[in-house]
């Protein structure tokens, strides 16, 4: 088992026929992940080689559902194009759509999330500007480097994408069962709370890392959840404890307004909430590595 | 980015909210051209983009044009919270009877937006809502319905706004939303929303964020970033499509991946501590791919600022593998080298990740004397907030 990502998963590229999209498509492909189709209005019923596999394209996301039972979009469209494409994935009704596109502007996710919850929320939506989620051994959707580790019993949440293979990285030879990239923007679809309840119900993940920056306060709020719902051992990071305020750090929504946003406020809601929270990657790493120890 | 309250007054009248006449000045003359066209009697208004400028003596009254020349050169060079003023707003005055307060921004927290609104403004909002919080509505906005009259109606009534003033206050909240919509902003804030004498209402200042990563859908927006007020490094870097943030310290910062730029960062001040305070100069994210004409741009970036004394490149080799970072960097620095550059500070490069071995090897076989490597981020941190501090 792992969250939301499994070796049965069917995965389509929005955007396959793009120069980001193709490239990644071989990598997902080369993981392992079941990628069963493309979608491209202008090239639908063609297909595309990825060295020797013929990954047929479609014309739409409803078409590429029910011709191959997809149940995964991972999405590498244009920014000014996402919009449309995460709609026509929520349209047709596909449960995890992975919105990879870095630049969004914020009304047109804002938009996309609102058409989502008015649907009814069928779609679990991931970034955008995220790397993905990757459950090693089993599937890829997304940009996660698949050989950093291997798969074992730790969760991954993080906005960063640098971050989660970093620590993947470091604690490689205990494995991950799911590592999930939430994304850098002001506004995302899955947060951390959604992650931490999932590894929190999955019985293959033992203990969870989660790594926060500066901006906003989704990690206060995931800390409030920590304490009322996880009884799984969490391990924190935080990034940004030297960022100026009002200076916006290469993620669109990793800036600290005012006395908001700060990292300090971060790490004592979460130590409050009973996660250790280590001072640098490293350090997070080892504090993990106590925690494993002991299982 | 945040616009100046000249700009955002633009704004304002060109989605058809009632602003008050008004134009902009960078020198006394200008202000005092301007005031004669409005008519004499004026607001000397301080153009910074922080808050508190009020209190700090840069909104004058100005009786006639030769006043609004004095007060323009009273307050043109000011020094407010650490912003020089470089212009001044010049407006009508208005006789003020009852002061609001009316925004829309970003609720992050809520996945949408959110209206704030009250009949108490002219404050802080935020010491309202602690002390007064009946008086202030906060009522979220599905993005894809927007405000209607309906809905602009029932922000009226929840912020408590007086009868009289109702349909104005409506029109209003229907075009402010408009304008945040159109103009694909953040935050649009007008404090205070005044009633004037006359019993109208108008919006008195105008506060308002863009978005720019909607920049491609308005050509318009380039043009209303204050380049003068930019650093010129960073303006340099974005010229060449860099994400660089300039800081105070000593020790030049490259990376991949914005999160693993903040935490070296982070890693660098807690190194320097042990090294007299010695603290990251700048925020550089050269991004995933990395080759090595972003590598040179980047060092070309970070070493031509005067205050760097050493510079840790710190990569994880995720998508792109090491080894072909490691070639960037040695190609990088025969690019500067070629470009006329002498480098003469200290590299020290942390690879690690993706084809690491291969990475170092090619380092160590360039085997250039101002490169060094040490293979973990703590380790590497360390070596150059030493080197900075030797280099001070």
């Amino acid at each position: 088992m792992a969250i939301w990502l499994t070796k049965d998963s069917k995965v389509i590229v929005q955007g396959m026929t793009g120069s980001e999209g193709s490239k990644h498509t071989r990598r997902m492909l080369a993981a392992g992940t079941q990628i069963v189709g493309g979608v491209n209005p202008r090239k639908a019923g063609t297909s595309v080689d990825f060295d020797g596999t013929e990954v047929p394209v479609f014309g739409s996301v409803a078409d590429a559902m029910k011709e191959t039972g997809a149940d995964v979009t991972v999405i590498f469209v244009p920014p000014a194009y996402t919009k449309d494409a995460v709609v026509e994935a929520i349209d047709a009704g596909i449960g995890l759509a992975v919105v990879i596109t870095e630049g969004v502007p914020v009304h047109d996710t804002a938009a996309f999330w609102a058409h989502a919850v008015e649907t009814g929320n069928k779609t679990r939506i991931i970034g955008p500007n995220c790397p993905g989620v990757a459950s090693p051994g089993a599937s890829n959707a997304g940009i996660i480097p698949a050989d950093i580790a291997g798969s074992g019993r730790i969760g991954l949440v993080s906005k960063s994408g640098t971050l989660t293979y970093q620590l993947m990285y470091e604690l490689r030879d205990i494995g991950f069962s799911t590592a999930v990239g939430i994304g850098g923007d002001p506004i995302i679809g899955t947060t951390h709370i959604d992650a931490l309840a999932a590894f929190q119900d999955d019985p293959e993940t033992e203990a969870i890392v989660m790594i926060g920056e500066i901006g906003g306060d989704a990690e206060e709020r995931a800390a409030e959840f920590i304490k009322a719902h996880v009884t799984k051992p969490v391990v924190g990071y935080i990034a940004g404890f030297t960022a100026p305020p009002g200076k916006t750090m290469g993620h669109a929504g990793a800036i600290i307004s005012g006395s908001s946003g700060t990292a300090d406020a971060k790490k004592a809601a979460l130590e409050a909430a009973g996660v250790k929270v280590g001072k640098t990657p490293s350090e997070t790493a080892r504090l993990m590595r106590e925690v494993m120890s002991g299982r | 980015m945040d616009l100046y309250e000249y700009q955002g007054r633009d704004v304002f009248e060109k989605h058809g909210l009632p602003v008050l006449a008004g134009g902009v000045a960078e020198t006394p003359e200008e202000a005092r051209a301007i005031a004669e066209r409005l008519g004499g009697r004026v607001v000397v208004k301080a153009q910074v983009k922080v808050g508190g400028r009020g209190k700090a003596g840069g909104v004058k009254l100005a009786a006639d044009a030769t006043e609004a020349y004095d007060r323009a050169n009273d307050i043109l060079g000011m020094d407010i919270k650490g912003h020089t003023v470089h212009k001044v707003m010049l407006a009508e005055t208005a006789d003020i009877v009852e002061e609001y307060y009316f925004s829309y921004l970003l609720d992050r927290a809520n996945r949408t937006f959110l209206c704030i609104a009250s009949v108490a403004g002219g404050m802080e909002i935020e010491t309202v809502a602690e002390t007064d919080p009946e008086k202030v509505a906060k009522i979220a906005i599905d993005a894809n319905r927007g405000v209607d009259e309906a809905l602009a109606r029932e922000i009226v009534t929840a912020g408590h706004f007086p009868a009289e003033v109702a349909d104005q206050v409506v029109d209003i909240a229907i075009k402010l939303w408009q304008t945040f919509r159109a103009e694909d902003a953040t935050l649009v804030e007008v404090n205070p929303l005044a009633k004037i004498s006359s019993g109208k209402v108008l919006c008195l200042d105008a506060k308002v964020t863009l978005d720019e990563n909607a920049g491609f859908r308005h050509a318009d927006h380039e043009a209303l970033e204050d380049k003068a007020a930019v650093d010129p490094l960073e303006q340099a870097a974005k010229a060449k499509d860099l994400n660089y943030v300039k800081l105070d310290g000593e020790v030049g910062i490259i990376g991949n991946g914005a999160g693993l730029v903040m935490s070296t960062l982070d890693v660098v001040a807690y190194a320097g501590e042990q090294f007299g305070g010695v603290k990251p100069a700048n925020f550089l994210d050269i991004g995933g791919g990395a080759s090595a004409e972003v590598m040179a741009n980047g060092l070309e970036i970070v070493l031509s600022d005067p205050a760097v004394k050493s510079v840790f490149v710190n990569v994880f080799g995720g998508i792109t593998a090491c080894d072909a970072v490691a070639n960037g960097i040695v190609q990088a620095l025969a690019m500067l080298e070629g470009r006329g550059e002498t480098v003469t500070k200290p590299l020290v490069v942390r690879l690690d990740g993706n084809n690491a071995e291969a990475g170092r090897a090619i380092l160590d076989s360039a085997n250039n004397p101002l490169v060094q490597r040490v293979d973990t981020m703590d380790g590497a941190a360390e070596r150059a907030a030493e080197l900075a501090a030797a280099g001070k």
